[in-house]
Order: structure tokens, then C-alpha cells, then sequence
């Protein structure tokens, strides 16, 4: 269970980011997550509200893209979906596949909110 | 993997690099930041921080995973009886508490740093680098780092090692490769551990675990060992000489690169 740390981690992410961007809240945080990641997306999304409590983050909506794990065959040349204890490839059966996604765990998009008035 | 050139790229996320430019206005009027960085990326920086510290005193890091009780210290222990007299082997051992399996190592007349996470599952890259500190590289060969048992998280976090080696015991079952695939898919080298109990045992087939393993995609050697046989540990021996010379070799062409 260490999807509070990888919370962290995208917190940590995310605060720099608004800072960078000299922005006064973050409304939304997109993440890409593969089941080959290793990380729960449900866990993270329990977590999420624990770790960006006291942050630029606070309140802001932590959307969960699932990526799908799909593979590519060098023997038959194809990609195929597949599942995450079982790689083979779906069109010849080969199990010597290299995984095209499903293993991500990315920081894809953060949406500011910026409070021109006072500026 | 890099973070900052894109290379992390792949062909299934390549749809996110939408046009819209980096920055641009969302529907409703917000400003939105394309980002594409590993939520991890900063422990894997100080993973790349910790192999360039190993590379550069010739030191081959191994990280040995497995579920608690399946028998890594024990063959770390039968390991350094074998070639401890040719190796200047370390070992950096990861415990949720007790120094007892450090004690273990020292007894074998090994230099061995326990961290104690407390309620941490794994090891990650800062506590490697900091165990580091307290090790001196110019005197190792081989740095064996034991994380914490557990067939979860650990596989999560890179610490900076050259090759990951998963234990699978003989009474944990052959299926756990397919229970368990985030761990058996980045193995490098799987050792079935104490195989002298086999023939006690009717449901665990080797082979069974081994295309189990196969059925991930990985293609690493899987070993049958048992550290009360030396005699099984002769393929896991040779392995080791042959992932050492690999690296002084790597090493020696980085150094005059």
C-alpha cells in the first residue's frame, strides 16, 4: 500500500507546477495509470484528498485516465490487448511480446484556475 | 527513462500530445498544463544518481525481491560462503523492523547496513542512496540490496540497481508469477528457493512456474536452488561471475568512453 506516497509524490509534482505558473489553485489534475504500474487507481484516488489537504491542491478533482495494456508482437508483427498476468500476443499466441502501454504512471495534465482580478 | 525529452513516449500514449500547445484554455475557461512526467520521477532521478555512484566504483548492484520467509538471506548467506573469498561483497538490508537479518550477514564476515522503514513496504531510492553513505564503494564488488518482503510495491521504485532478482519459494505456489505480475514481469532472474523440499510437496511443478512466468512476457533464467544444497547453487554462481564481468566490461568502455 504506498499509494499515499505516490500521492505525495504528485502533489509535490503539481505544487511546483502552479508555482511555476504563479497560478492561486489547481481546479484538476489528470494521471494516466496502466495496471502494470503496480499502483491501485481507486487507492489513489482515496488518497489523493489526504495528500493534497494544505496544498495548492486542496479541493481540486484528481482524474483517473485507465490506460489499457496492449502488446506488440515482433514474430507476427501485430498488437493485441491484454491482460495484466497474461502478455501473450492475441493474434499468434507468442509470449516473447514488448508492452506498448499499460505500465504508465504519469502526470498528464493540470488545469489552474488564475485570479486575474488582482493582478 | 527520461523525463524531460519525450522519449518516454510510447505509440499508446502518443494521442495526449493533442495540439493545443502546452498550455491552453479548457472549456470552462481554465488554464490547463500538458505535462506527460512520471509520478515517480523523482525517485527514479535519484535511482539514475545512485547507478552512476555504483558505475563509478565498479560495483554491481543487485536488488533481490521477494515475499518475506522465501529465503533471501539464506541464499545471501550460502551465496557469500561461495564467493566471499573472490568478491568483496556488501549487503544494504531492508526491514520493516529488527537488525536481525543484518546480524545474519555480519556473521558471514560481510560488511551489512539495515534500514528499518518502519511501516514502509519497500525500499526506495533515497534510502538506498543514504545507506550508501555509510558504505564505502571502492571496497565492493557486489552490493546485494534486500528489500522488504513483499511481492506488492517493491517492484514500484528503481533503486539504481543493474538487475532485479525475485525469489519465489517452493511453498508459496507455482502460481504466483500470474498472482502477481508487476513483480515477475521486471525480474531479471527468478530462483525458485528451496526446491529441497519438492519432493514433499505435490502441488508445485517447476515448470508450471516457469511458463507462468513466460506467459509475462519475460524470458529472464529461472533457477531451481535451495541453499541447504550448495550443489544447486552452481547455475546462480555462475550467473553472478558472468553479470559481473559484464559490468566491469561496461564500466571499463564508460571509463574511457
Amino acid at each position: 500500500m504506498h499509494e499515499l506516497s505516490v500521492c505525495q509524490a504528485l502533489i509535490s509534482q503539481v505544487e511546483e507546477l502552479a508555482q511555476r505558473e504563479m497560478v492561486q489553485r489547481v481546479e484538476r489534475v489528470r494521471v494516466g495509470i496502466g495496471p502494470l504500474s503496480g499502483v491501485e487507481p481507486q487507492l489513489l484516488q482515496h488518497a489523493y484528498p489526504l495528500a493534497a489537504a494544505g496544498t495548492l491542491a486542496e479541493n481540486s478533482e484528481l482524474e483517473i485516465e485507465n490506460r489499457p495494456i496492449r502488446v506488440h508482437c515482433p514474430t507476427c508483427g501485430k498488437t493485441s490487448d491484454a491482460n495484466a498476468s497474461r502478455l501473450l500476443c492475441a493474434h499468434c499466441g507468442d509470449w516473447q511480446t514488448t508492452l506498448v502501454s499499460g505500465d504508465e504512471l504519469m502526470l498528464l495534465q493540470v488545469e489552474f484556475i488564475r485570479e486575474t482580478d488582482n493582478v | 527513462m527520461c523525463d524531460t525529452c519525450g522519449c518516454n513516449m510510447t505509440h499508446g500514449n502518443q494521442h495526449l500530445l493533442a495540439p493545443g500547445g502546452k498550455l491552453h484554455k479548457t472549456g470552462q475557461g481554465n488554464e490547463a498544463v500538458t505535462v506527460l512526467k512520471n509520478l515517480l520521477s523523482e525517485n527514479d532521478h535519484i535511482a539514475v544518481h545512485n547507478r552512476q555512484h555504483f558505475d563509478r566504483h565498479g560495483v554491481l548492484a543487485l536488488n533481490l525481491m521477494s515475499s518475506p520467509g522465501s529465503g533471501k538471506t539464506s541464499l545471501l548467506e550460502a551465496t557469500i560462503g561461495s564467493l566471499g573469498n573472490r568478491y568483496r561483497i556488501a549487503v544494504i538490508e531492508g526491514d520493516l523492523e529488527t537488525e536481525n537479518d543484518a546480524e545474519r550477514i555480519r556473521r558471514c564476515g560481510v560488511e551489512a547496513i539495515q534500514i528499518t522503514t518502519g511501516t514502509a513496504c519497500h525500499l526506495d531510492a533515497h534510502m538506498v542512496h543514504d545507506a550508501l553513505h555509510r558504505l564505502n564503494l571502492d571496497d565492493i564488488d557486489i552490493l546485494f540490496i534486500e528489500n522488504v518482503g513483499n511481492l506488492v510495491c517493491p517492484a514500484g521504485f528503481d533503486l539504481g540497481q543493474h538487475s532485479n532478482i525475485t525469489l519465489l519459494s517452493v511453498t508459496e505456489g507455482d502460481d504466483k508469477p500470474a498472482k502477481y505480475p508487476v513483480m515477475f514481469r521486471v525480474a531479471e532472474l527468478v530462483a525458485l528457493t528451496k526446491v529441497d523440499l519438492l519432493p514433499l510437496l505435490d502441488d508445485f511443478d517447476p515448470e508450471r512456474a516457469r511458463e507462468n512466468i513466460r506467459t509475462l512476457a519475460n524470458a529472464a533464467p529461472v533457477l531451481e536452488t535451495s541453499a541447504r544444497q550448495p550443489e544447486t547453487l552452481q547455475t546462480w554462481l555462475q550467473w553472478l561471475e558472468d553479470e559481473i564481468q559484464q559490468h566491469r566490461t561496461h564500466c571499463e568502455n564508460a571509463e574511457t568512453a
